[in-house]
């Protein structure tokens, strides 16, 4: 395994600018996922690791070693595609076998190899089914396995899970973070599912218009993030534009006054509220916290989400589903409530970061 | 007698039904008039036949022109396809994977003879032959040599109608996987493109061979003594008689072609391809 480097790394296509100027690195074992909304440059980049692409700027380094010049097969990445890109005239075993032979390893080592990259993702008993016999989710753990079994220097993982339906995706998603972590695999993966990056990176790129908006661990971009665009991003929230009123207050446009923080980072320029919707507790009734008329409940399982109406604006509350005789479980639109927040849940945010 | 409305097929469905039938009688009913009257007995067509027979069959096994024709005919469609699919092949990739200005030109060029009628085609290489012939100062018309070129204008346009089709379905991502396990692009060609563009290729072999070998029109100028197909034979035939014995070759060459449709089907699904 190497640690990859991406250093005032561009791509123009004619005038337009795919990525812009982009550095990044990951270090040995690390998993760092690229979010950002389609056409942001994250698939552009890792194309220009991968060495399908050239880039116009800048250099990709594995360890210290320049490979920017290098061709694709020179680069001995190993990369997962969004549609598997199985060879469709071969078995699964010679799929998985090809880089391998590649390298010029014999017929028997290659063998025992693929077996074991095979039993590694529990395929051995479809080996010699060909991938239009395959089911999307063993399609996928073909294309795993045919990734990880020449020891890649750096693993690629392009929308790995988007063609899996919802249930599947939560497996295969723990099966190849638990092989990331076991193999120490440095890697670098490109997504525009939020819980996707947040629940497999060690650290999160979100990007937009080809340029890196924030990076940091899911963590720190879900409690801090830097801006609008990045909170909204990584998560649902509730956004207010408005400025700072006071050290305890910011006022939105609308000219409702809610409280904050006075250790809320002070940011001169924050022109916007960011309020988790999990961070808001409801009350029915009640005369303290901020008054609103529910507008909107909806039961989703182990949560229920509720869409109060304050003056002007509309907040998002997302709580644990209340016992059947709570008396939030009784509450239906129109009804009085009062939201309440911890000082410091509140993020005073700039709408969008100015370039540096 | 109680029928429930909705075993009832509607009048769309009927119509729609109705009209499928009738498009396949139009299509079936001339292949299927010809293999049966080339069992009939009697020379002057009419029905019912007063008798079965298979004397046409060895009637036209007794005409050397027919067995000659088919040879040659079988010789050229060979040589025609075996020469014309890996020129348009090659042709294919340019167009889809090259870049170079008037790719689409080139295309356009290509396909051209599919859209001229093969009389004039026919008429054009009569004249372009002639004069090579004198040029040369040697047979082109009626040569195999001549005939062959001919026909592998029918193959080009097929094969690169058919592979283009292949290539662009053809999933990119699959050669960049290989590249990315360490396959030069070389190899990648060797290992991943060429097997992928397979069924485009047997299929566009096929077609040229059939386009070659039921060919009239096109070859008609371009025969000569001892160099004669068998669609041409057959004219020739249907000039000084009629009766059954074209039937019964044309049965023969029928079944030829459905037999090579159907082998080719084992190996690559047309259904798919074209």
């Amino acid at each position: 395994m190497s640690s990859l480097a991406i250093e005032k790394l561009s791509k123009r296509f004619g005038a337009s600018v795919a990525v812009d100027e982009l550095d990044l690195s990951v270090r040995e074992g690390e998993l760092v996922a690229l979010l950002g909304p389609s056409g942001c440059g994250k698939t552009t980049t890792l194309r220009m690791v991968a060495g399908f692409l050239p880039p116009s700027s800048g250099r990709v380094l594995f360890d210290k070693e320049d490979v920017t010049r290098l061709p694709a097969y020179k680069r001995a990445t190993g990369m997962v595609f969004q549609s598997y890109a199985l060879f469709p005239h071969m078995s699964a075993a010679d799929n998985v076998g090809f880089g391998l032979e590649m390298r010029g390893l014999g017929a028997t080592e290659r063998r025992k190899q693929v077996e074991e990259a095979l039993r590694l993702v529990r395929l051995s008993h479809l080996a010699e089914r060909l991938p239009r016999q395959l089911s999307g989710g063993q399609q996928q753990r073909v294309a795993l396995a045919r990734a990880l079994v020449v020891n890649p220097r750096i693993f690629l993982l392009d929308e790995p899970l988007s063609n899996l339906d919802a249930k599947l995706r939560a497996e295969v998603r723990l099966e190849i973070r638990s092989l990331q972590q076991r193999l120490g695999l440095t890697t670098l993966m490109v997504t525009h599912d939020r819980e996707e990056a947040l629940t497999m990176a060690d650290r999160l790129v979100v990007m937009e218009s080809g340029r890196v908006r924030q990076i940091g661990t899911p963590r720190e971009l879900y409690d801090a993030p830097k801006d609008a665009f990045v909170a909204d991003f990584v998560g649902r929230c509730n956004i207010l534009a408005g400025r700072r009123e006071s050290e305890i207050q910011f006022r939105t446009d609308s000219g409702l006054l809610l409280p904050v923080d006075s250790a809320v980072e002070e940011c001169k320029d924050a022109t916007a509220f960011a309020l988790r919707p999990e961070r808001i507790t409801l009350q029915a009734g009640g005369a303290d916290g901020i008054q609103g008329r529910l507008k909107a409940v909806t039961y989703m399982g182990a949560q229920t989400e509720y869409v109060v109406a304050v003056g002007a604006e509309a907040l998002v509350v997302v709580q644990s589903t209340p016992q059947v005789d709570e008396p939030l479980a009784a509450l239906k639109p129109d009804d009085m409530v009062s939201l309440h927040w911890d000082r410091k849940a509140p993020r005073l945010v700039p709408q969008a970061l100015p370039r540096v | 007698m109680f029928l429930r409305l909705t075993d009832q097929p509607s009048l769309g469905r009927v119509l729609v039904r109705t009209l499928i039938a009738v498009a396949y009688l139009v299509i079936f009913a001339p292949v299927a008039m010809i293999v049966v009257t080339s069992f009939f007995a009697q020379e002057i067509i009419s029905f019912p036949p007063p008798a079965l027979s298979l004397q046409w069959y060895a009637n036209a096994w007794d005409k050397p022109e027919f067995l000659r024709g088919l040879t040659t005919s079988l010789e050229i469609a060979l040589l025609a396809a075996a020469i014309g699919v890996p020129i348009g092949t090659a042709a294919a990739l340019a167009i889809v994977r090259g870049e170079f200005p008037g790719r689409g030109a080139l295309s356009s060029f290509l396909l051209a003879p599919l859209a001229v009628p093969g009389v004039v085609a026919g008429s054009g290489l009569y004249m372009l032959y002639v004069m090579a012939e004198d040029f040369f100062d040697r047979d082109i018309k009626a040569t195999t040599e001549g005939l062959v070129a001919a026909h592998t204008l029918l193959a080009i346009p097929w094969t690169v109608r058919l592979v283009v089709a292949s290539l662009q379905g053809l999933d990119r991502r699959a050669e960049e996987a290989a590249a990315n396990l360490g396959a030069n692009p070389f190899t990648v060609f060797r290992r991943i493109t060429l097997p992928m563009m397979r069924p485009g290729i047997v299929a566009a072999a096929m077609f040229s061979f059939i386009q070659s070998f039921e060919n009239l029109d096109l070859s008609m100028l371009l025969v000569g003594p001892g160099r004669i197909t068998l669609p041409v034979a057959m004219l020739n035939y249907l000039e000084f008689r009629i009766d059954p014995t074209l039937a019964a070759v044309a049965t023969v060459q029928i079944t030829l072609v459905g037999i090579l449709m159907v082998v080719t089907d084992r190996f690559v699904k047309l259904s798919r391809v074209v």
